[in-house]
């Protein structure tokens, strides 16, 4: 299974960023074969609309789960819809490796 | 001529200053109209009686998505510069999201497939009222949860035509709102405080103007409980000082309980009376008068 991590910079030793639609990577990790990929997120800097497109860009890579620090309201409707996870994870001094290393286990 | 009243995020006195403008303009007998412009927050109809006259709804057109006779080819999606279509065609999932639309009809121009219709969504109204002085006041009203008030704005200016005076109580800020608003205007009244949070408000609000090439001049309300760093840099600027209005209780009191200064001080009207001659005989046609 996919899961993307909101990230605040292009590496595994970045923080989590708390803002879902406008962050700036996205850590996208592969439970079964343990692969990374991280994609700079196109959306940080949208006027409008930034949480809609952002939810499109990881669900077109298969994702299911989404860690970020916060959703907005509308955001949940539409991963309902995809039916992709949200996980609220309001830890701005954590790491993405460290959240990688919770789904290993 | 139109002349917008404004002052960057707002609270420095904006709608103190235009609706007691246009109450002495109305009271001498000229024909003038009021344009309340913020529409997100309209609240220049409270220092008047008035009757409303007319009212209209301001729509446009979003898409509607047949997903039956969607072909999945990402076309509109990828048109909206909005980020206003939801696709996810793994999922099959399109949907268009209205309250990000601004209804420029790129989607249905890009769908070949026949797939996308269009529906009126009412954006807001503007609503026409007439003073008891006889003027005409016009609100504009976005709707809540609209994405932006600027459709609503231009067409509550255009219902106020171009005869007279034409006051444009401008919305807050320096965006779109604000910049769609003075550019209709031919003279723009920056009101300010002097302090530093009402500087860096008309530094902004300046550093826009310029970029529109508009012409500007300034009001410092609640002028002696201030420093001089607006004075110094409107003259640095070169730009003209209309007014200086000190701060008085009796101001506030009577602005705040919806009233107009200019109806019960004679010697504040005799300053506003001043403030429009010197905008409208250096800035003006001279057709003004009925
Ligand atoms: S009308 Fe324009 S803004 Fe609205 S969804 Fe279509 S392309 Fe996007
Ligand atoms: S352009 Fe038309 S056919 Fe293509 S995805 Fe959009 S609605 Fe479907």
């Amino acid at each position: 299974m996919k899961v993307a991590i909101t990230s605040t910079g292009n590496s595994l030793d970045s923080t989590i960023d708390q803002r879902f639609g406008r962050c700036a990577y996205f850590v996208i990790y592969d439970t079964e074969t343990g692969g990374v990929e991280i994609l700079p997120n196109p959306n940080r800097d949208a006027q409008e609309g930034a949480g809609p497109a952002s939810v499109q860009l990881v669900a077109s890579r298969d994702v299911r789960k989404i860690i970020s620090g916060e959703f907005g309201m509308k955001i949940k409707s539409l991963l309902d819809s995809l039916r992709i996870q949200m996980v609220v994870y309001k830890e701005p001094e954590k790491t993405v490796q460290s959240v990688i290393d919770m789904l290993k286990k | 001529m139109k002349i917008a009243v404004a002052s960057g995020k707002g609270g420095t006195g904006k709608t103190f200053v235009a609706t007691n403008l246009f109450n002495v303009l109305s009271g001498r007998g000229e024909k003038v109209t009021l344009v309340d412009c913020d529409a997100e927050a309209p609240d220049d109809l409270l220092f008047f009686e008035a009757g409303k006259r007319d009212e209209f709804e301001v729509t446009h057109q979003v898409p509607v998505i047949s997903k039956d006779a969607c072909t999945w080819c990402g076309r509109c999606s990828s048109w909206c510069n909005y980020n206003a279509i939801f696709y996810v065609p793994t999922a099959k999932v399109i949907e268009v999201i209205e309250n990000l639309c601004h209804g420029c009809g790129a989607c249905s121009f890009a769908c070949n497939s026949g797939a996308i219709t269009e529906k009126p969504v009412v954006l807001g109204t503007v609503t026409s009222f007439t003073t008891s002085a006889g003027s005409p006041l016009i609100e504009s009203r976005m709707r809540v949860n609209e994405m932006s008030p600027v459709r609503v704005i231009k067409a509550a200016i255009k219902e106020a035509g171009n005869e007279g005076t034409v006051i444009l109580d401008a919305p807050p800020g320096t965006s779109c709102p604000f910049v769609q608003t003075v550019d209709t205007a031919d003279y723009v009244v920056l009101v300010t405080e002097p302090t530093p949070f009402g500087l860096s408000d008309l530094r902004q609000s300046v550093e826009t103007l310029k970029t529109m090439n508009k012409k500007c001049a300034v009001i410092i309300n609640r002028a002696d409980i201030g420093d001089n760093g607006v004075k110094d840099y409107i003259e640095e600027e070169k730009i003209p000082l209309l007014a200086e209005i000190n701060y008085d209780p009796v101001i506030a009191r009577c602005y705040s309980e919806g009233r107009l200064i200019t109806s019960e001080d004679d010697k504040i009207a005799g300053l506003f009376a001043s403030l429009a001659d010197k905008i409208i005989t250096e800035h003006g046609t001279g057709s003004n008068k009925w």
